[in-house]
């Protein structure tokens, strides 16, 4: 199994949406995209990526359709819905006061024990 | 935002309703692995090696498919119905099974709803008047005399009014009058109350109207209420009811309301909850004594509190109040007699007496239902044990463990549902047969229904038990060691020792509550035994007591019975007339108080000559008024000096007999011959000499006013001398009790045709009678018991019989070894008795705690009865080496070439 780190509860929600914001794609182009743009970093282990996909679908945050793959082959492609686009905005702004809050708990640590 | 959560419910509710190819999903994932085989190859592995790797990768195929899978809403709905048809499959596969377990849950349920139904009806549900919680029973003690719920005075229930701590007060008095002008004069059981009784209650009449609650009427108010039933009863539904007179005890009343049906008075007794007819009364003037202090004249009182105070509250307010009045009237309340005045909640009076009775039957009932579910947790588990390997094959397959733990409670709850509805409907087919068990005094008999609440219960209690009995399996198998399971070829069993320690823990704990329902059932039907065979001191073999009952005008101009000696002349024409009926040998007339064992108290206050002169409150003493004859008939004898006779009336001293109890309490070391006392009360009010009567003779105890108390004091007088308005006449001989009653009537009402007769019973009837909440719940906690006892011996011989099984092969080579067959049957025996030994630890602990609850219900044997505990166990163990002998025996036969090829 590919070492993987553990991502906050959500947040694969967040990367899928993110991923599916540039261009409709397939399960293993998400988890190769999310692969190479976070260097490697970031390995989605398929036991989680199928059920976090289907779990959007269902509440039609993405929608699917079946279509042929760059070598021919039948292949689901997820793509963003205008619902998904909205809820993703909302989810960037939340984790961005999350991350920012973190930070600043972050910094202050060491400033107080200095 | 909030649209698009709509949105999502919608999107969600389109994936529920659409069902998807599940080709679908697994083609997707193949298609995941395919890309990753496909980028292997490219990094330069072989086609094999690149696939392989992919799937490692990929860790599970099955796993994710069905983890995304279960993302679908409402995926868990499918897997139930998936996991109930599974079940009912394997239910209609093997039938035997199915119907074992659904019937014992069947009875459980059954039994256990139906005891709950009485519960429910009488201790759980609140009175049916609007805020029953702020309805009270007022309750005077005189703890310093020993005598409780003494009844109350009229200043004192007016004070009370005046209090502020309540809203209404209402006096009851209860009583029977002689309704004529019907087709049969009839006695009713009639109730005197303050005009604002309904109010109180919060009541309404059916028809017409209520008494005024400012119509105070220092005496009988002449307007009546009808209950529903004497409307129908006795003016055929008349609906110009309204306004008609009717005559009681020779007075002329007038209807002015019909009460709804069903309305039945808060009182203590049978008598006096069917009440038919109520009077309003001011009872401050004829036929009520001056109203003095210390005279409580009124038996008992109801109250309302005001709104939003507790019973708590009130209750210090009141003993605020009592403290007053005691020092503003020294006289009336001396110090010594410390009387208390006590609010007791309404519903607690009515049903506080039969609590202790129906938890023991709740609790009884509840161990029964608890025995039959530890059986079908046994034969669970016996059955788990067999698909040991359907397990482990499904879990090697990739089955989650929690999916098959869900499945097994699925089939446990469809079992126990299964056998809820069944008892349910069991219940519903038999209430009629079980309403007629339930003793008639039991009070609210009539509100015991299978309500809605009671509907739930059941179904809680089947729930509980299907989670109960299918957690022990379901865990097991959800702790499956695979790799032994799938070796364990072909046998079936897994987890061998654990299982085995479940199962006997299970029969322990169910040893253990037979054996503690088993000694309540045997302290019970001891003490029920003892009561039957108690020494009565009289004879009730072939005595009949037939009542009838002389009016009491309000005018006493008018009442023809009025004086004693007017009385005298009555009853003796009644003697004479009644010994000439047939078979008849002796006769006597008493009061209502001379019938044994009527549970009617009857305490009357005394003072003895040369005793008690410092305190104003007299004694209390249960007396009757009886003629001559009463004693021989009764089978009574005397012991010194004489009984009445006829000679005694009101024109000689007032003479009384006394019976030995009350000889050694107030003259422990005289003659009690010759000594005087003065019955009644009020002394004060009587500026005369006190009417001093001397005791003539003395007799032997006889258990006329409780089976329970051996030598309770007690102090008759001539009917002659004393009269009385209820009455009843007593026959001995050989009598026909179906003609008796016809012609006891004829004969009085050859003398006046408006007297009613009544109440005709044999005495051996009404000792029986008096014993019928106790045999009711004697019966059923034995029959609760002995199904107990079968059910333990049913679970014994199960486990013992799958430990035997389990050891055949074991047993086999121990045989082939030479072992002697009886040193098998001693083994096996011993496990029996094993278990037996720990369960009747258990039990006998249960059962000291659970005998000295119910303490208050046994008589004559002690809660650690230790006939009784070591019978029972006794019985018990031999019940469960019984069970074990059969399959020890067949233990014996093991054929060591069979169980040894078995492998």
């Amino acid at each position: 199994m590919p070492p993987s780190t553990d991502l906050l509860q959500g947040t694969l929600d967040l990367l899928i949406l993110q991923t599916l914001a540039l261009a409709p794609m397939h399960g293993w182009g998400v988890a190769q995209r999310i692969q190479q743009v976070s260097n490697e970093v970031l390995q989605i282990g398929q036991g989680s990526l199928y059920p976090a996909l289907h779990r959007l679908e269902y509440k039609g945050w993405i929608k699917a359709d079946w279509g042929n793959s760059e070598n021919n082959r039948r292949a689901k492609f997820y793509s963003l819905t205008a619902t998904g686009r909205r809820q993703l905005e909302a989810e960037l702004e939340t984790w961005e006061r999350l991350s920012s809050a973190i930070g600043l708990v972050l910094s202050r640590v060491p400033e107080a024990s200095a | 935002m909030i649209k698009d959560k709509f949105m999502e419910w919608l999107t969600r509710l389109r994936f529920l309703v659409k069902r998807s190819k599940p080709v679908d999903l697994y083609d997707e994932l193949q298609f995941h692995v395919e890309q990753s085989t496909a980028t292997n190859v490219a990094a330069g592995m072989t086609a094999e090696e690149a696939r392989r790797r992919a799937l490692i990768e990929f860790s599970g195929v099955e796993r994710a498919r069905e983890q995304t899978f279960e993302q679908r809403p409402g995926w868990w709905l499918g897997t139930v119905a998936q996991d109930v048809r599974y079940a009912l499959r394997l239910l209609v596969k093997s039938p035997g099974f199915a119907a074992v377990t659904v019937l014992t849950m069947a009875l459980g349920v059954g039994a256990t709803t139906a005891i709950f139904s009485v519960v429910d009806a009488t201790l759980l549900h609140p009175l049916s008047y609007p805020q029953p919680q702020q309805l009270v029973r007022i309750e005077d003690d005189l703890p310093g005399t020993g005598a409780q719920d003494v009844g109350i005075s009229i200043p004192e229930w007016k004070d009370l009014q005046r209090s502020g701590i309540f809203e209404h007060v209402s006096v009851v008095g209860g009583g029977s009058v002689n309704l004529t002008g019907t087709s049969q004069p009839a006695r009713i059981a009639f109730l005197a109350v303050s005009p604002n009784y309904l109010a109180l209650l919060g009541v309404r009449p059916e028809l017409g109207r209520w008494f005024d609650p400012q119509d105070q009427t220092p005496g009988f108010n002449l307007d009546v209420v009808i209950s529903d039933g004497l409307w129908k009863r006795a003016f055929g539904t008349d609906p110009h009811i309204l306004g008609r007179s009717l005559r009681l005890d020779n007075d002329e009343y007038r209807v002015v309301g019909v009460m709804p049906s069903g309305f039945h008075d808060p009182g203590r007794t049978t008598e006096q909850r069917n009440t038919e007819l109520w009077a309003a009364s001011g009872f401050a003037a004829a036929p009520a004594p001056p109203p003095l202090r210390s005279s409580r004249i009124l038996p008992d009182a109801i109250a309302r509190l005001k709104p939003g105070l507790t019973i708590a509250a009130a209750q210090s307010q009141l003993d605020a109040l009592v403290a007053t009045l005691q020092k503003q009237y020294p006289a009336d309340y001396p110090a010594e007699s410390a009387w208390r005045v006590r609010l007791v909640p309404l519903k607690e009076s009515v049903v506080g007496n039969v609590r202790q009775s129906l938890m023991l039957l709740l609790g009884a009932v509840g161990s029964v239902l608890l025995i039959g579910y530890v059986n079908v947790a046994n034969l669970l588990l016996a059955r788990a044990s067999a698909r040991g390997r359907e397990m482990a094959v499904r879990q090697a397959l990739g089955a989650a463990r929690t999916r098959l733990v869900r499945q097994l409670l699925t089939e446990s709850l469809i079992l126990s549902l299964l056998g809820g509805l069944a008892g349910v409907a069991i219940l519903f087919s038999a209430r009629g047969f079980l309403l007629r068990m339930v003793p008639e005094s039991l009070p609210r008999v009539s509100d015991i229904s299978i309500s809605w609440g009671v509907l739930l219960f059941a179904l809680g209690v089947s729930i509980a038990a299907g989670m109960i009995f299918g957690l022990a399996p379901a865990l097991h198998a959800g702790r499956l060691d695979l790799v032994h399971t799938l070796k364990g070829e072909g046998r079936g069993t897994t987890g061998t020792g654990e299982q085995a320690r479940t199962r006997r823990i299970l029969v322990v704990v169910e040893f253990a509550l037979s054996l503690v329902l088993m000694i309540a059932a045997g302290l019970l039907l001891r003490s029920f035994w003892d009561l039957l065979t108690v020494r009565l001191g009289f004879d009730p073999q072939n005595v009949m007591a037939v009542r009838f009952w002389l009016p009491v005008p309000n005018d006493p101009a008018t009442d023809i019975y009025g004086t004693t000696a007017q009385e005298a002349t009555f009853i003796r024409e009644v003697l004479r007339r009644a010994r000439t009926l047939p078979g008849v040998k002796e006769i006597a007339v008493g009061n209502l108080q001379s019938i044994p064992l009527n549970h009617i108290r009857n305490l009357a206050p005394f003072t003895v000559e040369g005793r008690d002169v410092r305190s104003n409150e007299p004694s209390l003493v249960e007396s009757s008024s009886v003629t001559p004859e009463y004693f021989h008939l009764m089978g009574i004898p005397l012991l010194h000096g004489r009984f009445f006779s006829d000679l005694d009336n009101d024109k000689t001293p007032q003479v009384v007999v006394i019976n030995e109890a009350f000889a050694r309490t107030y003259w422990p070391n005289d003659n009690p011959l010759g000594k005087r006392l003065v019955i009644g009360r009020a002394r004060r009010s009587t500026t005369s000499a006190p009417a001093w009567s001397t005791v003539v003779g003395v007799i032997e105890n006889a258990r006329t006013e409780s089976l329970e108390q051996a030598g309770v004091p007690q102090v008759y007088r001539s009917l002659y001398q004393r009269g009385d308005k209820e009455l009843a006449v007593f026959l001995r001989g050989q009598l026909n009790p179906a003609a008796i009653p016809g012609e006891v009537r004829e004969q009085v009402q050859s003398i006046n045709p408006e007297l009613p007769v009544f109440g005709a019973a044999a005495l051996t009837q009404v000792v029986s009678e008096s014993l019928s909440q106790r045999r009711f719940s004697m019966e059923m906690v034995l029959l609760f018991a002995l199904a107990a006892l079968l059910l333990a011996g049913l679970g014994i011989y199960g486990t013992i019989s799958y430990l035997v099984s389990e050891r055949t092969h074991e047993i086999g080579i121990r045989l082939a070894l030479g072992a002697k067959k009886g040193k098998i049957l001693q083994m096996i025996l011993r496990q029996g008795l094993e278990l037996a030994i720990a369960g009747a630890a258990l039990g006998l602990v249960g059962a000291l705690i659970v005998s000295h609850l119910m303490a208050g219900l046994l008589y004559g044997v002690s809660p650690t009865d230790p006939l009784t505990f070591v019978g029972v166990t006794v019985v018990l163990t031999a019940v469960a080496l019984a069970a074990s002998y059969i399959p020890a025996k067949r233990a014996m036969r093991v054929d060591p070439l069979v169980a040894l090829r078995y492998e």
